[in-house]
């Protein structure tokens, strides 16, 4: 990250990174609490932003109170770097602050992200911006704010634990797939986001710096590289991740996390790696080094 | 199998923005509707996009309200992401609507009050009938005949009519100056009048409007009269620092409502009138009615009386009152969620399997039972 | 070896000692310097009729009330004696989930109807870290059987269970974490005679058992009259006479105690 005090956007009189540097400056207030205090939700000013609540506002507000010119940024969503939500974000960035964009997740230096963490693992200097929708895990179990906050300040996630219990007693098994939720460094416990249950064991230990956007909501919360991050379970009944029988279709990926794509309305159907950036990196590396074979065998022949 | 993953999107996104703005301008034989027309003949849409937009500013509401093709929501959002680049200049006084300059005035409670009921301009005694003559254009303009006198320049507030009988409660001020801003606060619970009013002021028209209807119904047990509506321009003053002493800023149109409400009285307090207060930019008096009901009824915890309905649970009203919040977050859904959709399919097919499992065993065994009989 | 032998008196210094305790409400009085101790596996009964103070005083004894003077001192385990009005709010929460109980009146009160009945009993211990399913499942079982609760509707929600399977399960629930002093409101209250009988058996059982201290708030004489070791009568606020529970029961000497007593006889 760079300084980005008193950057006027050239174009279009915006601000550098749309934000003006008063709120960046809150902005940038919160997420210190929030890594100091990791897991713990801290309300901000979160702003109106010219994109919909619920469409990454609060990531975007986060990202902007960040990034600075020499940056280079990364945005996905599903893992994608195309898809709607993805290029839509980046087009903004682009527009509001002119920063260097890629689709190399080892490239980047801040990525924004909906609903994934990249399987290219994460270096220290890297941060990881997620956009949530809904930071609080414990809404679904109390809808008041004013009783969760209790909840959270004084460590009652026994309720929670509750609600795995059902799963077992009824499915046999924890039926939560997505958004699981984690205690952050043997305190707090926090909602990654709508991220896979398949993403959570990256999140533990990560070097990288990953900060929580919730715009909609004004939370603001954060993982600091090297915390543990572990997610709810049963001694008898532990936390797996998600397992596919084949691979990759495309890369040959037997460690990624796989979308279904229906090919034909005779419910045929492939599976291909979600994170584009990975799929394609590894059938670029397959490419080359069959052609080095082809080349070696065709000077032997 | 020849799948290559769908690329492309950046230059589809980009034709959506061209085919929105080609059906925005919709047939181009027809003439461009301009700002001041909207300004002018649109004036309650613009009201309303002011008001719940959060800026005093025909002309940018007009351009969102063309923006949006005259969608109050989409035209509130533009306005309200608008006004996060502006700076914040000043803070105003509080405006003093005894000193407004008075378009119309009603009050339910009294035939007649110190300063007159003024009709003004409203559709309330109007007949519903289309007006066909309308459709016409180019016709002549109605003027309305000038009253005799003009009204007095300070009307006196009824609501301060009751007050001298101490019938009705005294407005209190329990902030001690500092007002809360909504704008740049997060939302705190339990929430202050300052925030619970400014964030009706804000909130959707529909919503309030359903809420407050709500508490007439039995879900609240509102007994309203309203006190008071006036409509008219009040002046905006702030006080430079340099200059120590306010000068008039602007002057804007707002209405106000001072709705009554009976209270039955507590221990420490006898049986008096309580208010609930609603205001709004430009002309609205539903919005400001409602907005007077539903911060009556937000009021039932400070009066010690049972919080039983949606209206009188402020966690729960002032949670959802925002349109901006609520459109964006119930559209999102449309945005691709396939990574945790395939997480659910994975889930259901297991836990199928693992049922059709547990049938097939059971039978099985039944039918061994009954070989073995 | 009989139950009273096994409680013989023995000089225990008082779980639970309440000193010159008062709560108003404006100028309304809920309950006037009521003093009272009460020792490990000891029952308590208060009685009174309706407005005459003894929820107040339930409400200010487990916390949920605060009183305006007065002190409630609670011999806390690995602490010793501490006035609770002085504990911090999340002190005060995890000794009411732990070392205490709370059986409401309306079992709705006390249960997590849309949880499982193995769930609303695992509760406590998960909140207090247990984490393996098969144990917190079996203790859950284990607590079903004591209460009487057919092992068949563990996973049943208790909106499906009859009023008197749900005021168990909600003893069941309160006392998986042992706890060493429950406090119960009207726990018969709103159930048919029949059931009422039974309920009260399984307390008297668990209670002896398991030497739990209890505080018994009712207007139901039969009640206390099976379960309370010492009775406190109470009539506007104020305790008014207090002993032994045969003694009050049999000789009353209050003419109110008289009249409530009499009252009774006389159905």
């Amino acid at each position: 990250m760079s300084p980005t005090a008193a950057l006027v956007h050239k174009d279009d009189g915006y601000n550098f990174a749309y934000l003006d540097e008063q709120t960046k400056r809150m902005i940038r207030r919160s997420l210190l609490k929030a890594l100091s205090i990791p897991g713990y939700q801290v309300p901000f000013g979160g702003r109106e932003m010219p994109l919909a609540y619920g469409w990454g506002t609060g990531g975007i507000q986060v990202t902007a109170s960040v990034i600075g010119p020499d940056d280079v940024l990364k945005v996905i969503d599903q893992g994608a770097d195309d898809t709607t939500n993805a290029v839509s974000i980046r087009r903004f960035f682009q527009t509001v602050c002119d920063v260097a964009v890629t689709e190399s997740t080892a490239e980047a230096t801040v990525v924004q992200t909906r609903h994934r963490v990249p399987e290219t693992p994460l270096k220290e200097g890297q941060v990881l911006v997620y956009q949530v929708p809904q930071p609080e895990p414990l809404k679904k179990i109390e809808p008041r704010e004013t009783e969760t906050r209790k909840m959270h300040a004084y460590a009652e996630y026994g309720a929670m634990q509750v609600t795995l219990y059902e799963d077992v007693a009824h499915f046999g098994r924890i039926a939560k797939t997505y958004d699981y939720p984690a205690v952050i460094n043997g305190r707090h416990l926090m909602s990654p986001s709508p991220i896979p249950k398949f993403d959570n064991p990256k999140m533990e230990m990560n070097p990288a710096i990953q900060l929580f956007g919730a715009g909609r909501e004004k939370r603001i919360y954060a993982v600091p590289p090297y915390t543990s991050v572990r997610s709810l379970d049963f001694d008898d009944h532990p936390f797996e991740v998600q397992t596919w029988k084949g691979s990759c279709a495309l890369c040959g990926s037997t460690t990624s996390y796989l979308d279904e794509v229906i090919t034909d309305d005779r419910g045929s159907r492939m599976f291909v790696c979600s994170d584009t950036d990975f799929c394609n990196t590894r059938q670029a590396e397959a490419a080359a080094a069959k052609a080095a074979v082809d080349k070696v065998s065709g000077e032997e022949a | 199998m020849a799948y290559v993953a769908v690329k492309g999107g950046e230059q589809a996104i980009l034709n959506t923005h061209k085919l929105i703005s080609e059906t925005r301008r919709g047939n181009p034989d027809l003439a461009e509707l301009s700002l001041a027309q909207i300004s002018e003949q649109f004036g309650l849409a613009v009201d309303r996009v002011m008001t719940e937009g959060s800026v005093y500013d025909r002309e940018l509401a007009a351009l969102a309200l063309k923006q949006a093709q005259g969608d109050a929501i989409e035209a509130i959002f533009l306005l309200r992401a608008y006004r996060t680049t502006l700076p914040r200049v000043a803070v105003s006084e509080p405006i003093d609507t005894s000193k407004m300059a008075i378009r119309r005035r009603i009050s339910a409670t009294f035939k007649d009050i110190p300063g007159g009921q003024v009709l003004g301009p409203t559709y309330d005694y109007t007949h519903r009938l289309l007006d066909f003559a309308l459709a016409a254009e180019g016709l002549e303009r109605p003027q309305a005949e000038l009253a005799a006198e003009p009204l007095d320049e300070t009307v006196p507030r009824v609501i301060d009519l009751l007050n001298s009988e101490g019938l009705i409660e005294e407005e209190i001020d329990e902030n001690d100056g500092e007002v809360f801003d909504l704008t740049r606060e997060p939302t705190t619970f339990p929430a202050r009048r300052d925030q619970r009013l400014q964030n009706l002021a804000r909130g959707d028209e529909g919503f309030v409007l359903g809420l407050a209807y709500s508490t007439t119904r039995g879900y609240g047990g509102a007994h309203p009269f309203v006190g008071e509506l006036r409509l008219g321009e009040v002046a905006v003053e702030i006080v430079p620092e340099e200059l120590g002493f306010p000068i008039t800023i602007a002057d804007v149109t707002v209405t106000e409502c001072q709705m009554i409400n009976q209270f039955r009285g507590s221990a420490d307090k006898p049986p008096q009138f309580t208010r609930g207060y609603g205001l709004t930019f430009g002309h609205n008096e539903r919005k400001a009615m409602a907005m007077s009901l539903v911060d009556r009824a937000m009021r039932a915890r400070e009066l010690g009386e049972d919080v039983r309905y949606p209206a009188q649970d402020a966690e729960f009203v002032l949670s959802h009152t925002d349109n901006v919040e609520g459109n964006g977050f119930v559209t999102h859904f449309k945005l691709p969620h396939y990574v945790d959709f395939q997480a659910e399919l994975q889930l259901v097919r297991q836990l199928r399997a693992e049922h059709e499992e547990r049938r097939r065993k059971a039978t099985g065994s039944e039918q061994a039972k009954e070989a073995a009989e | 070896m009989t139950t009273s032998a096994l409680r013989k008196p023995a000089p225990r210094p008082p779980l639970l000692e309440v000193s010159g305790l008062s709560k108003s409400y404006g100028t309304q009085i809920g309950c006037r310097d009521i003093s009272f101790a009460i020792r490990p596996g000891e029952v308590l009964g208060i009685v009174g009729e309706s407005g005459s103070g003894k929820s107040t005083l339930l409400a200010c004894l487990s916390g949920r009330l605060q009183p305006d003077t007065g002190s409630i001192t609670y011999d806390m385990q690995g602490r010793g004696p501490v006035d609770i009005l002085t504990l911090s709010e999340p002190e005060r929460r995890r000794l009411a989930r732990t070392d205490w109980g709370i059986v409401h009146q309306n079992p709705r009160d006390g249960l997590r109807l849309d949880v499982s009945a193995g769930g609303n009993i695992g509760e406590r211990p998960m909140a207090i870290g247990a984490r393996h399913y098969g144990d917190i499942r079996s203790e859950a079982q284990d607590w079903l059987k004591k209460v009487e609760i057919d092992l068949s509707r563990t996973d049943d929600k208790p909106r499906t269970f009859s009023g008197g399977m749900q005021q168990r399960l909600q003893i069941a629930r309160n006392l998986v974490t042992r706890p060493r002093l429950v406090f119960m409101d009207e726990p018969t209250g709103g159930l048919d005679v029949s059931v009422q009988a039974r309920l009260l058996d399984l307390l008297r059982g668990l209670v002896r058992e398991l030497g739990i201290a209890a505080i018994i708030v009712t207007h139901d004489l039969a009640v206390v009259r099976l379960l309370a070791d010492r009775l406190m009568v109470m009539q506007r606020g104020r305790v008014i006479e207090e002993g032994l529970t045969d003694q009050v029961l049999d000789d009353p000497h209050h003419p109110y105690t008289q009249l409530l007593v009499s009252s009774v006889l006389q159905v």
